[in-house]
């Protein structure tokens, strides 16, 4: 249990998916700038996350171990994630449909978010049981939410602010994630290894 | 000879349209690691664009992004291979954003909107430009980050130059996540400011 409190802990706060891996930087800057959105995506993401760990945890070890196929571990993630993207896709568009058009282009984007892929061979690198890497998704996940819609208050109300011409859109978006990355470090003390 | 410049500057993937932000942001702690990454990128990016333009007539148009991704990651696969095997140091240092060149927008965003519209030889150049293109944003950003985190450049290679004084106190925080985002946020400010000024005039 203790060990699941800390791989929760520290994928959530301290070695943040988008702050200190720069795992699904794009979805991050393109679906930032309103809260709503933020909130749908980082769901989305959050639910392909611990899917694709589950699966590709099961395949990995079930599948690709014992028959020695581990040299297709990339495609085999990928072809995981793209159709898990694309049931997640049919299900929000039949049960909400603002949703829906508020993601627009990042949804399919999801097959492409680094993020996903990243987590599920960062799973593997690390030797994690079924549990711990279910577990690993989850946080995996809600790291990126909470960030993600940390941004996208900031840009809210940022819209307000008089910014330098050339600084405004992406440039200061980046800046304004380099001052997050930043105060997230602090959170590196909350557990001595 | 446009199809290949428009990737060095004005349609730049990362200064530009800010696409494969993610390898560009984590490897580029120094010039060198940003050099071997935009170089895996080319290869990869040059091969699936001419694989692609290709069999372009023969692949379903609905299936055609999950076939996209199978060529993409059978080539990345071939780069990580060939890393681990003659260059571990590098392999090492990159870690796991090599195999996930697989899910670098660039790529991805290349075949799909313009190698699977294109002759082979179009695609060809277009996919080097873009690829050079992305090498020196990241070399660039590489080096930036090396000089001042660090106080050298190039690193790891026998060229290396101890460019900072040596009392200078080295600026960690270039070498960490922030420097990144922030170097990056100036890089694109100093982008839309040169071609601002190229307008006008």
């Amino acid at each position: 249990m203790k060990e699941l409190i800390i791989i929760f802990i520290s994928t959530v706060l301290i070695n943040n998916f988008v702050l200190s891996y720069f795992l699904g930087i794009c979805p991050f800057l393109g679906v930032s700038g309103r809260i709503e959105s933020a909130f749908g995506m980082g769901m989305a993401v959050t639910f392909v996350m611990t899917l694709a760990t589950a699966i590709s945890w099961l395949i990995y070890n079930l599948i690709l171990l014992r028959f020695g196929l581990f040299f297709l571990e990339y495609v085999v993630f990928i072809l995981v994630i793209a159709s898990l993207v694309q049931i997640v896709e049919m299900f929000i568009k039949k049960f909400s449909p603002s949703l829906y058009q508020s993601l627009g282009i990042y949804l399919p984007l999801i097959t492409t978010n680094c993020a996903i892929l990243g987590i599920t061979l960062f799973m593997v690198a690390r030797n994690y049981n079924f549990i711990e890497a279910v577990v690993f998704g989850l946080s995996g996940g809600l790291g990126f939410a909470l960030v993600l819609l940390v941004m996208a208050g900031i840009r809210e109300e940022m819209a307000y602010s008089d910014i330098p011409r050339v600084f405004r859109g992406a440039p200061i978006t980046l800046i304004t994630a380099g001052i997050l990355a930043l105060i997230f470090m602090g959170f590196s003390g909350l557990i001595s290894s | 000879m446009k199809t290949f410049i428009k990737g060095l500057w004005s349609e730049h993937p990362t200064l530009r349209q800010l696409l494969g932000m993610c390898p560009t942001l984590a490897v580029t702690t120094s010039a060198i690691n940003g050099l071997s990454m935009g170089l895996a990128v080319i290869f990869v990016l040059v091969f699936s664009s001419v694989v692609v333009s290709l069999i372009k007539n023969l692949i379903p148009h609905q299936v055609r992004i999950a076939v996209y991704t199978v060529i993409i990651a059978t080539f990345v696969t071939i780069v990580d291979f060939f890393f681990k095997a003659y260059y571990p140091g590098i392999s090492k240092a990159l870690g796991p954003y090599v195999p996930l060149i697989i899910v670098n927008c660039i790529i991805l965003g290349r075949c799909e909107a313009f190698a699977s519209k294109n002759t082979v030889g179009k695609s060809f150049l277009d996919a080097l430009g873009m690829g050079l293109g992305f090498t020196w944003a990241l070399f660039l950003l590489g080096s930036i980050r090396e000089i001042f985190g660090a106080g050298t450049i190039l690193a790891g290679t026998s060229l290396m130059i101890k460019i900072m004084p040596q009392d200078y106190n080295n600026l960690v925080v270039m070498i960490l996540p922030a420097g990144a985002f922030l170097v990056l946020g100036f890089m694109v400010a100093a982008m839309n400011r040169i071609e601002e000024v190229r307008k006008s005039r």
